[in-house]
């Protein structure tokens, strides 16, 4: 006679099963967070090594910042122009409307320009990243450039990180100029602020560390963004449907991490370079 | 009937085999909780087309892989020419590599870069050669494989048997030792799948090269090969020439090559 299979229905057994569902979560978050580590360790220790191919670095410069420029473009003028629609009216009941300048240049200095960048560049430079590794890891392109003896982490994922760490700050700081643009137009020519009192609070309420925290922040969300897009990409399986679900997590988890480290990337350099009181 | 070359005790994998090119031993691999190999013995004949069999999922492509050390074994060696391949560092294992061309079941071409520039790739990441030296080369791989005009096509305007080419053509231009071939005729209609035989006969010949083919179209295994091994149940079940392979009358290795359907042929053809 066939020995019984040994019972798995244990109280113990039970626990421990409920035990490693509820905990399974906070181990694949784990996981995940450690492979994104791993591959950026990987790809920054290719740096110093040669071949340095200039012209990967370029054309991710130009498919990162470049391609991306046209939108970013556009969300730092309106972001620019609302904020100060909505700075002007709020200071407008404590007829203080000329500080708008000042406190629409420290938003868009510290926080939005590099946020909003950051959130453009998952959208878009993250996700095409993410799509276009996925694509070469399935059709076996990435398989074919390890067998041709060519490291496929600094030719593909090096490149697109440095390249991102470079023209992030600048994206960032196009849009805060931009913002700037039309926040002046809407204040100035729209809703008739003075225009000396305007820029002279401006110049008494943004300083230069508000700008460079802001280039900081730009050059971390960069390199974090386009290195999930490179993870999400480089470690896509189960075909066509895999690589969409990678590319939907590297826009959902790039943005979430943008916002996430944002507030701590705040807490940081404020303590670090905040404003002396 | 040959089996596999056994691992005798008094073997010495460190010194080159004048007959075997590239000889496996013991090798492990697991995917979670699938084993895919299991201790798998295997040889590869110096200088012949050895052609690697087995049901789908059943570790061709694993074993393959593996040879150019693309994955890592849970254990178990791989020796080419006396080396253990799994023991170089990064640096000795970029120029092993050179050693080995690896056509891809789908040709695994750059879709971002024109024919030219897929075949010359392994050349400008390898070699000092200029521009004129490089387009030479390519155009004289391409023109043997009968492609010569399309360098300027891209790999979505071309045919799977063209692309098949022309991954073969990429592969060769560093003259390799080995080519290892990963299902050459899947999805290929009978003429391409007969011109893509003769492709690889005509390489093997031309070149001298160690071939590696992994396939289950049994009428196109039985007009390339020299040797044949056949994967089963995570071992080497059974190795030897066509004429071997046929009278073989283990079930499994019988049964595979009967149900081909073209086992008759193959015996005429061998």
């Amino acid at each position: 006679m066939a020995e019984a299979p040994e019972d798995e229905t244990t109280f113990g057994h039970a626990v421990w099963i409920g035990v490693k569902d509820a905990f399974h979560p906070v181990v694949s978050f784990v996981d995940v967070l450690g492979g994104h580590v791993i591959l950026a360790g990987r790809a920054l220790s290719w740096l110093p090594r040669r071949p340095a191919r200039a012209a990967n670095y370029l054309e991710a410069s130009d498919y990162i910042g470049f391609g991306s420029l046209p939108i970013v473009l556009l969300v730092g003028a309106f972001t620019g122009m609302v904020m100060s629609l909505q700075s002007v009216y709020a200071f407008r009941t404590f007829n203080l409307e000329s500080y708008a300048g000042g406190v629409t240049a420290k938003a868009l200095s510290l926080e939005l320009s590099p946020v909003l960048t950051a959130l453009m560049l998952a959208g878009r430079a993250g996700a095409g990243i993410a799509t276009e590794l996925g694509t070469m890891r399935i059709t076996e392109q990435i398989d074919a450039l390890e067998s041709m003896a060519v490291n496929p982490i600094q030719y593909l994922v090096l490149p697109r990180i440095v390249a991102a760490m470079i023209v992030g700050p600048i994206l960032s700081l196009l849009a805060f100029i931009i913002g700037m643009g039309g926040a002046y137009f809407v204040a100035v020519v729209i809703q008739n602020i003075d225009h000396g009192q305007y820029v002279a609070n401006i110049k008494s309420i943004l300083t230069l560390s508000d700008v460079i925290q802001g280039v900081i922040k730009s050059a971390v969300f960069g390199f974090v963004v386009i290195l999930i897009g490179c993870y999400q990409g480089y470690h896509a399986t189960g075909g066509g449907r895999g690589v969409g679900l990678g590319t939907t997590r590297a826009v959902v988890f790039a943005s979430v991490s943008v916002l996430v480290l944002d507030y701590f990337l705040s807490d940081l350099l404020l303590s670090l370079m905040g404003t002396p009181k | 009937m040959s089996e596999p070359a056994p691992e005798s005790p008094g073997e010495d994998l460190k010194q080159p085999d004048p007959r075997w090119h590239i000889r496996v031993r013991g090798l492990t691999k697991h995917f979670g909780d699938n084993f895919v190999l299991d201790h798998l013995d295997y040889d590869a004949e110096r200088g012949k087309v050895n052609v690697i069999i087995g049901a789908s999922g059943a570790g061709k492509s694993v074993l393959i892989k593996h040879m150019m050390c693309l994955l890592r074994p849970d254990s178990g060696s791989i020796w080419v020419d006396g080396t253990d391949v799994f023991s170089l560092d990064s640096h000795e294992l970029a120029e092993f590599r050179r050693r080995f061309g690896l056509v891809f079941q789908f040709a695994a071409l750059f879709d971002s870069l024109t024919v030219e520039e897929n075949c010359a790739f392994p050349l400008r990441e390898h070699t000092k050669k200029n521009k004129e030296e490089i387009r030479a080369i390519v155009k004289d791989k391409l023109a043997a494989l009968g492609l010569d005009g399309t360098q300027r096509k891209y790999p979505g305007e071309l045919s799977g048997g063209m692309r098949k080419r022309v991954g073969l053509a990429r592969a060769l231009v560093l003259d390799p030792e080995i080519l290892i071939f990963d299902e050459p005729t899947t999805g290929l209609d009978p003429l391409a799948t007969r011109n893509v035989d003769e492709m690889i006969l005509e390489t093997a010949a031309r070149y001298k090269v160690t071939s590696v083919v992994i396939s289950h179209d049994m009428a196109s295994v039985f007009r390339i090969a020299d040797r044949i091994s056949m994967i089963h149940q995570r071992k080497i079940l059974a190795s030897g020439t066509v004429d071997e392979m046929l009278a073989n009358r283990d079930p499994y290795v019988y049964e595979f090559i009967r149900a081909s359907g073209v086992a008759a042929a193959g015996a005429g053809a061998a």
